[in-house]
């Protein structure tokens, strides 16, 4: 039953539909749909109900982050960062707060290393149980959705035990961490980690096993492997396709190269096969945590000591910080021209290629009850397509 | 695709038999954790108002307000944060910053009302259900934004500086300068309780830029005293400052010498602005103290030919006669001096008015007069033999030990006070080799004097006897009459006799002690000397002191003469260089509106 693989058409041989021709229909998917993962819209032209042709547009979530920052302190920023990608908080933080390390020659401490490197894989946890709802809710399957949103909840109150807040954690901030974990965390978090994983194997069950999700899911938005460089796909999304690139290992920051893991790689980068792969990584995130926990030291400080943040001034310089997000490569490059306000910030999500280009390309010849499910399966956050 | 794909969907249906995840609310309540970011508390009573959560709040969510019932006063606004939840994104940074460490959130996030107004409100001073609640986010145990240690001042060990007189305080090289100008927030609590009402954040700000000529410029606006002030001045702003209300206060007097010290002399006057030009009116100032001759400096900088009349053979007053060199030395004075010099100034140096010139010829040969001759006359100990010979007078001990004069104080001193004039006297005795005892009639925390010339005195070796009310001196048995004396003192316990005030020595019956004594410094106080203003110079007195207007105007002297003004020690109350200094610009805007300028 599998369907064969879209090799969508590309761009340029691409014939604009002549939309006075009585044959197609211009219809509006978002920006309020579940399916667009956030406030995007596509404009579909539909010959029956097959899409013979989208437009992304943008521009729903505009905040003007980047601008904002230029004209707050370093430190006024800490707390307007995690906004940017609202799932994946703690990437913006640590990226944000890692680049003022660089430039500042900051070197925070061990504890610090290992809290942000928990923080973000608790995150990539949360993050992916709520990405999994979308995909299942996307092809029909709400039941998954409210059981993997639930175990997001229960990921979201260890970091509201940790951090004093559950989507905006505002935990990272330059120098280190703004808190040890409290008495009798680590035990919280182990036991949250095994209701988690019993659930995941439920999910794996009924979702993986399952004729309706696999009919509709296989073969949907295949990515060849030679796109990933072409489009600069990165993340699950490449990692599908079969390019075992993870920034985790490739560039090392934080505690990962202490830990022990190996990046997941598939063969096949349509729906089904990203799903996989997902569901792989929430494994892996679970077990990178209870290594962090096992491993993470009691004692120490947890933050380095930064000037007065009414005055930071950074030395004058640019630096391009990246962290391997649940979607891939997650960066911010920084310039600072040795005032107390970035000169300029720009933050690369992964969502700019995955959801515009990649997306516009895949969408070709879905038909349109899947459009939601090919969207969710790239995994894009709007808001970090505009900064 | 197998059977099984068709089979395990229905394992879905387990969970029918399970509890439900969701929380039941009402009926299960779901507190926010231990440490959520909920709605704010504040500490009412120990917010000192600095406004440094407005200052670092990104959403602009902070305003600072006054509130009913908190008046300002020194080291506290009056104002407190009210908070506008409209704006507020709860990311704490309020509380991580704030310096007296009043703010904190509760775990409450949960309120509901149908008027949008209420959500922005004073913590602390509009009641609500969570304040006080011991849950919520805190600072956490060792993390601070703010530095509340102050940068050790290099200082030479009690057992070094006691052998000279060289300056003890070494002052801060560039990096340490820099890094203590950096703990400040800017709130500007300190600029309200200076009585000079000195720019301090700006001069602070100064410093962290590295633009001392800024700095100076800044300093000279309000003070023309900075070598001196950044030595020796009383320093309210530090009492004031907001970091002082949980660490150590921003080294404000330190960090003001330090750009008083980068700037040579020679560079003055091209970082300080040039003064206006002549009116070709003339001013007389009697006094060549901090006062006279903050005066002297505004009035020339507004144009007026000023001439100080100093009785001493050098000016500089009590900086120069009354404080001891290793607190104040020369050449640092003789700058601040030669700076207001430099402007014109005349200092007509050893003439006295009223031996001299009489005050009258003043009022007639110039456009106004300002006194500032401070208070030269010692307090007697009032007990029987206070005339020994061997009984000194704290201030004149050092002024002798200013001009180089054998001082003869012998091998035991006896220091009666406890204020700075004491503490300097006792140091000037230990570093002449005598053992000192200071005696004081209530307790050391009682004591005027500065904490730290307390503890510096105590280390350098000198022996405090608290709670001793003198009764006698008399001739020592045994020694030539007029070598030695005996020094007799009643112990005293504290007691509290008006609720609400500070407890009075009582002498304990029967314990009299009593001490033999090379000298005795009475260093008690001083009063003032006005024997040169005669009745038709027209200057109204209360209690020994001229009584001035808002302008420092003593007397408007429409008959017979020019107006005559006053400030200084034998003015205003607190009695330091600082607020002569003030007393001396006030005077001297006030002598300019007089004479038709605009005072400013």
């Amino acid at each position: 039953m599998r369907r064969e693989k879209q090799h969508a058409v590309p761009p340029a041989e691409r014939a604009t539909p002549d939309l006075d021709s009585g044959k197609y229909l211009v219809m509006w998917q978002g920006p309020q749909h579940p399916g667009i993962t956030g406030n995007m819209s596509l404009r579909l032209v539909a010959e029956g109900d097959t899409v013979v042709d989208c437009e992304t547009h943008v521009g729903y979530l505009h905040r003007g982050f980047e601008k904002l920052m230029e004209r707050r302190l370093y430190m006024q920023n800490f707390p307007l960062v995690c906004r940017i990608a609202v799932p994946e908080p703690d990437f913006n933080e640590y990226c944000y707060a890692a680049a003022l390390e660089e430039l500042a020659g900051v070197v925070i401490p061990e504890k610090a290393v290992w809290l942000r490197t928990l923080s973000l894989e608790m995150i990539r946890l949360a993050s992916f149980l709520m990405w999994i709802g979308g995909q299942a809710g996307a092809f029909g399957h709400g039941t998954i959705a409210q059981w993997s949103v639930t175990m997001r909840d229960y990921v979201l109150d260890l970091f509201e035990e940790l951090t004093g807040g559950r989507i905006y954690h505002m935990y990272i901030i330059p120098g280190g961490v703004r808190g040890d974990v409290p008495a009798g965390f680590w035990k919280r978090v182990l036991a949250t980690m095994d209701v988690v994983e019993k659930n995941l194997d439920d999910i794996e069950l009924v979702m993986f096993h399952n004729a309706v999700f696999k009919a509709r899911a296989e073969g949907l938005g295949y990515i060849p492997r030679d796109w990933v460089d072409q489009y600069g796909i990165t993340g699950p999304n490449a990692r599908a396709a079969g390019a075992g690139r993870d920034l985790r290992k490739d560039s090392g920051y934080l505690a990962y190269p202490r830990l022990s893991f190996e990046p997941l790689v598939g063969t096949e980068s349509d729906a089904y096969g990203r799903a996989r792969l997902r569901l792989g990584e929430m494994y892996q995130a679970i077990d990178l945590i209870r290594q962090i926990v096992d491993r993470t030291p009691a004692n120490g400080p947890f933050r380095e000591k930064l000037p007065n943040p009414l005055h930071w001034k950074i030395p004058a310089g640019e630096t391009y910080v990246a962290a391997e997000c649940t979607r891939g490569e997650y960066g911010f490059y920084v310039v600072s021209d040795g005032s107390d306000k970035p000169r300029r910030v720009a933050v690369r999500g992964p969502s700019y290629t995955h959801a515009v280009s990649v997306m516009e390309r895949l969408v070709r010849g879905v038909n349109i009850a899947d459009v939601a499910g090919l969207m969710v399966s790239l995994h894009t956050y709007p808001p970090e397509i505009e900064r | 695709m197998d059977l099984k794909d068709f089979i395990a969907p229905f394992a879905v249906w387990k969970r029918a038999f399970e509890k439900p995840f969701t929380v039941r609310k009402p009926i299960d309540e779901r507190p926010g954790a231990p440490r959520y970011r909920g709605f704010h508390m504040n500490d009412a009573d120990a917010c000192v108002g600095c406004g440094t959560c407005e200052a670092i709040c990104m959403n602009k969510a902070i305003d600072m307000v006054p509130v009913a019932g908190r008046d300002p006063e020194d080291g506290d606004s009056g104002l407190r944060p009210r908070v506008d939840y409209g704006r507020c994104c709860w990311c704490a940074l309020c509380v991580d910053i704030c310096p007296s460490g009043s703010l904190s959130m509760s775990n409450e996030y949960v309120w509901i009302d149908k008027d949008p107004d209420v959500f922005r409100y004073v913590p602390g001073v509009e009641s609500k259900p969570w304040d006080g609640s011991p849950l919520g986010y805190r600072r956490a145990d060792g993390y601070r934004l703010l530095d509340e240690d102050r940068v050790p001042m290099p200082e030479t060990g009690p057992a070094e500086a006691v052998a000279s007189f060289l300056e003890l305080v070494k002052g801060y090289s560039r990096a340490q300068a820099e890094k203590e100008a950096d703990r400040c927030v800017s709130c500007g609590l300190c600029i309200a309780s200076c009585p000079a009402h000195m720019d301090i954040p700006g001069y602070i700000k100064a410093v962290r830029d590295g633009d001392m000529e800024e700095g100076l410029r800044l300093l000279y606006d309000t003070n023309p005293f900075p070598e001196a002030c950044g030595r020796v001045c009383t320093h309210l702003c530090e009492d004031a400052c907001s970091i002082g209300s949980a660490g150590d206060p921003v080294a404000i007097r330190w960090l003001k010498r330090y750009i008083a010290d980068q700037v040579e002399l020679s560079d003055y006057a091209k970082a300080l602005p040039r003064a206006a030009a002549p009116t070709g009116r003339k001013v007389a100032i009697v006094g060549a103290g901090p006062g006279g001759l903050s005066a002297a400096y505004y009035l020339a900088m507004l144009g007026y030919g000023v001439t100080v009349f100093e009785k001493d053979e050098a000016a500089g007053g009590m900086l120069r006669f009354g404080i001891p060199e290793y607190r104040l030395p020369y050449p640092a004075l003789d700058k601040d001096i030669g700076y207001i010099e430099s402007l014109g100034v005349g200092i007509s140096r050893g003439v006295s008015i009223g031996k001299d010139i009489p005050l009258a010829k003043l009022r007639k040969d110039y456009d106004a007069v300002y006194l500032s001759t401070g208070l030269p006359l010692a307090y007697r100990l009032e007990v029987p033999g206070d005339g020994h010979p061997r009984v000194l007078d704290g201030v004149a001990v050092l002024a002798a030990a200013t001009r180089g004069e054998e001082l003869g104080l012998g091998g035991r001193v006896a220091v009666i006070g406890g204020g700075n004039v004491a503490m300097d006297a006792a140091r000037t005795a230990l570093r002449h080799g005598a053992r000192v005892d200071i005696l004081y009639r209530r307790r050391e925390e009682d004591m005027p004097a500065d904490a730290e010339e307390i503890r510096e005195a105590k280390a350098e070796g000198a022996r405090l006897v608290e709670k001793a009310i003198p009764l006698e001196v008399r001739d020592a048995e045994g020694a030539p009459a007029g070598k030695a004396a005996v020094f007799v003192w009643n112990e005293a316990a504290m007691v509290q006799k008006e609720a609400g005030k500070r407890p009075v020595p009582e002498p304990i019956p029967g314990a009299v002690r009593e001490e033999r004594y090379d000298s005795i410094i009475a260093a008690i106080g001083q009063g003032p000397d006005l024997s040169y203003v005669a009745e038709a110079d027209g200057v109204p007195t209360r209690r020994f002191k001229p009584v001035v207007d808002a302008d420092g105007m003593a007397s408007s002297g429409q008959a017979g003469g020019a107006a005559v003004f006053a400030g200084g020690d034998f003015v205003n109350d607190r009695k330091d260089a600082i607020s002569a200094i003030a007393d001396g610009h006030r005077a001297a805007l006030g002598i300019d509106r007089l004479l038709g300028g605009k005072g400013a």
